[in-house]
């Protein structure tokens, strides 16, 4: 039995020890040139030089290069820059986020929320207003990004990075060129059980609002039960309801449809052929995160420093090359490759952009909650009625148990007796 | 004054992080957003019912296969020879040193279906099932991580169980079926009900199991909960709401187990 044990023991170790091996052989390979930093006004970096401050940055996982494949590790390099020390967690939604700085005590100098959170927070007064003349490098941000829709007069945000969504799919499973893929495939009866699904409601929502022909803003509460109706009907093909589970389940071929952010996709596409992405000709979501400052903040003006230092060309460079969402920042653009430029996911055409995408806004409160209810009516309701007997064995399965008790303290006072 | 002296860290530590918050709770629960007091959202409780129930079903039945399972391994562990006790214990006790999240993902790349199982059945030419996104996959789930809550308090008891008492039952006539019904149960019920207790409680409350090997779609009172606080809308009362009823819920379910455990412990101690 020892020996036994021992021997797994031994085995497993060399295994470890063999898939270690092989990973830095693969590391090896893919050395390049490691990249390198210039900024554009390093006197100005130099203030906080010997403060001792520290920022503390509140960002969305894996959404920040941190040195690998040879591209810069922005954090480390911002503070070898400027002497400030970053602090850095991340969060998984906007919800998340806005749950942490809604319960109070915490105190973070920058956070990246997406646009219908933006609004949100600037309508609920939670974020302060940027002082641009500390930002000389927002000048980079792209004109077509600013102005948005949540932060009109650019007061509060500088956007960080954008991307779409639209339809990862397995191009050995569907032989539809491309450009017919659209939202209706997600609802086709040939692909039950191999659809994967949004994770949160605005999302799906907005997904069934596009086939429907309505906006994906839509307050409107007959529209929005259309939606979930449209929803409902889907659920049934659905194989599961996730978010970057997609990851493991579209690499491993356990789905072949999944409507996911387009930044991902280039990061999914790049390890896996067998996945492509289609970008929905009847439209789609366009989002941007944007650097914001919350009214908690310590240290705006070395926050300020930072979301400048995001702006610097070089380190929006690596950003968008470690993470794989699309730059707003024009400078980083003109570095990337031709390739990615035209690649038809990060990069669409502004014609596209212009005519068929559309930027969240943010929901009434009511609409909000019109929407969360909809969403757990939609995915609580059991489709096929074999639970019906649920109810009544509970019932039944109370009642014995009550019956019991009560035998039991019938039989043990008569015991008692004796 | 000694008893007092010593107990009050963890006085003081109750009153701060469970008396507090569970006051948190109720008060949120029976206020609205601007602090007035309201029952709208213990009555829209009422609309996820079908949420308690599935929950409650799928806690019971993940309880009622750990009972079975564990019952017989907790008695042969504890008569077992003392040495080799502890070994099996640790072997028990393994899965445990394996993070909570890591355990669950780990189900589902052996249930999915290009997933170890299906692949492995596909050589004898079954399959594939569907086994991952279904209810089984959350009960399994839950039977899995909550099993080592089942097997210890039951082997703590058994291990107690004075081998004597056994003797004695076999030389009075008992045959090895009426030693088991009349003397290892009565004996070992406090260790059933503990049992229960362990495992019942965080099975109904859990969300990351049914959220993993649910697919999302069998929706547990954890989800529910999670998702008033980072779904669309941010709304604390609500999840208080629910919270309250899945905690008065719990607490119906340990009076009832209570019921059981009291007289025969009594008797145990005299």
């Amino acid at each position: 039995m020892k020996k036994l044990l021992s021997l797994i023991f031994a085995a497993a170790v060399m295994l470890s020890a063999s898939a270690c091996r092989y990973q830095h052989l693969n590391d090896g390979e893919e050395e390049t040139e490691p990249q390198t930093l210039t900024v554009s006004d390093s006197a100005y970096y130099e203030r906080f030089k010997n403060d001792g401050i520290s920022i503390n940055v509140y960002n969305w996982g894996e959404y920040i290069s941190d040195g690998s494949d040879g591209l810069l590790d922005v954090n480390s390099e911002f503070t070898a820059l400027t002497g400030i020390q970053v602090n850095y967690s991340t969060y998984a939604t906007n919800e998340e986020l806005y749950a942490k700085l809604k319960g109070g005590g915490s105190s973070y100098d920058i956070i990246i929320p997406s646009d219908y959170m933006i609004a949100r927070m600037i309508k609920e007064d939670m974020l302060l207003k940027l002082d641009y003349s500390n930002i000389p490098n927002f000048a980079n941000i792209m004109d077509k990004f600013k102005g948005q829709l949540y932060d009109p007069a650019d007061e509060y945000s500088v956007p960080y990075t954008w991307g779409t969504v639209g339809i990862i799919y397995d191009n050995t499973a569907i032989d539809i060129p491309k450009e017919e893929i659209d939202w209706d495939i997600l609802w086709d009866e040939k692909y039950r059980d191999s659809i994967l699904m949004f994770d949160n409601p605005r999302d799906s929502f907005a997904i069934a609002e596009t086939l429907l022909g309505y906006s994906m803003n839509t307050e409107d509460s007959v529209e929005l039960k259309t939606a979930a109706e449209k929803l409902k009907e889907q659920k049934s093909l659905v194989q599961s309801y996730v978010m970057d589970e997609i990851f493991d389940k579209m690499g491993a071929g356990e789905a072949v449809l999944a409507p996911y952010y387009a930044g991902d996709a280039v990061t999914l596409m790049s390890e896996y052929d067998h996945l492509s992405f289609a970008v929905p000709k009847s439209g789609t979501n366009l989002f941007i995160d944007a650097m914001c400052i919350p009214k908690s903040a310590s240290q705006k003006e070395a926050a300020e420093m930072y979301i400048n230092f995001m702006c610097e060309p070089d380190i929006a460079y690596a950003t968008t090359s470690y993470i794989g969402y699309s730059t707003p920042n024009a400078a980083a653009f003109e570095m990337l490759d031709d390739e990615v430029k035209n690649d038809g996911i990060s990069y669409l055409n502004d014609e596209y952009i212009k005519e068929h995408t559309t930027v969240f806004a943010n929901l009434s409160d009511s609409a909000n909650q019109e929407m969360q209810r909809l969403w757990t009516d939609m995915k609580s309701t059991q489709e096929n009625e074999k639970n019906k007997w649920l109810v009544p064995a509970f019932l039944l399965f109370c009642i014995a148990l009550s019956i019991g008790i009560i035998i039991r303290r019938y039989m043990k006072n008569k015991k008692d007796i004796f | 004054m000694k008893k007092t002296l010593i107990s009050s860290p963890y006085i003081v530590w109750m009153i701060v992080f469970i008396v507090v918050p569970m006051a948190m709770v109720a008060y949120f629960a029976f206020t609205d957003g601007n602090g007035n007091f309201t029952l709208e959202y213990i009555t829209e409780v009422g609309q996820y019912s079908n949420i308690f129930v599935r929950s409650i079903w799928l806690a019971a039945i993940a309880t009622v296969i750990c009972l079975v399972v564990a019952y017989p391994v907790a008695f042969i562990l504890a008569t077992m020879n003392k040495r080799h006790q502890s070994t099996m214990l640790m072997i028990v006790m393994l899965p445990m040193w394996m993070n909570f999240l890591l355990r669950t993902y780990a189900w589902m790349t052996l249930l999915g279906n290009n997933g170890i199982i299906n692949t492995v059945l596909g050589y004898f030419g079954l399959g594939p099932y569907k086994m991952l996104n279904t209810q089984g996959a959350v009960v399994l789930g839950m039977v899995y991580n909550y099993l080592p809550y089942m097997i210890l308090p039951l082997y703590s008891v058994m291990v107690k169980i004075d081998k004597s008492l056994l003797e004695a039952a076999q030389d009075l006539g008992c045959n090895s079926k009426k030693v088991l019904f009349k003397v290892v149960l009565p004996l070992s019920l406090p260790g059933v009900t503990s049992g229960i207790t362990m495992v019942f409680v965080p099975a109904i409350s859990t969300f990351i199991i049914s959220r993993m090997l649910g697919g999302g779609s069998n929706l547990l009172i954890g989800d529910l909960i999670e998702m008033q606080f980072l779904g669309n809308s941010y709304n604390p009362n609500l999840g208080a709401g629910i919270s309250l009823v899945l905690m008065v819920i719990v607490l119906l379910i340990m009076t009832i187990m209570n019921q059981f455990d009291s007289d025969d412990e009594d008797r145990v101690l005299i």
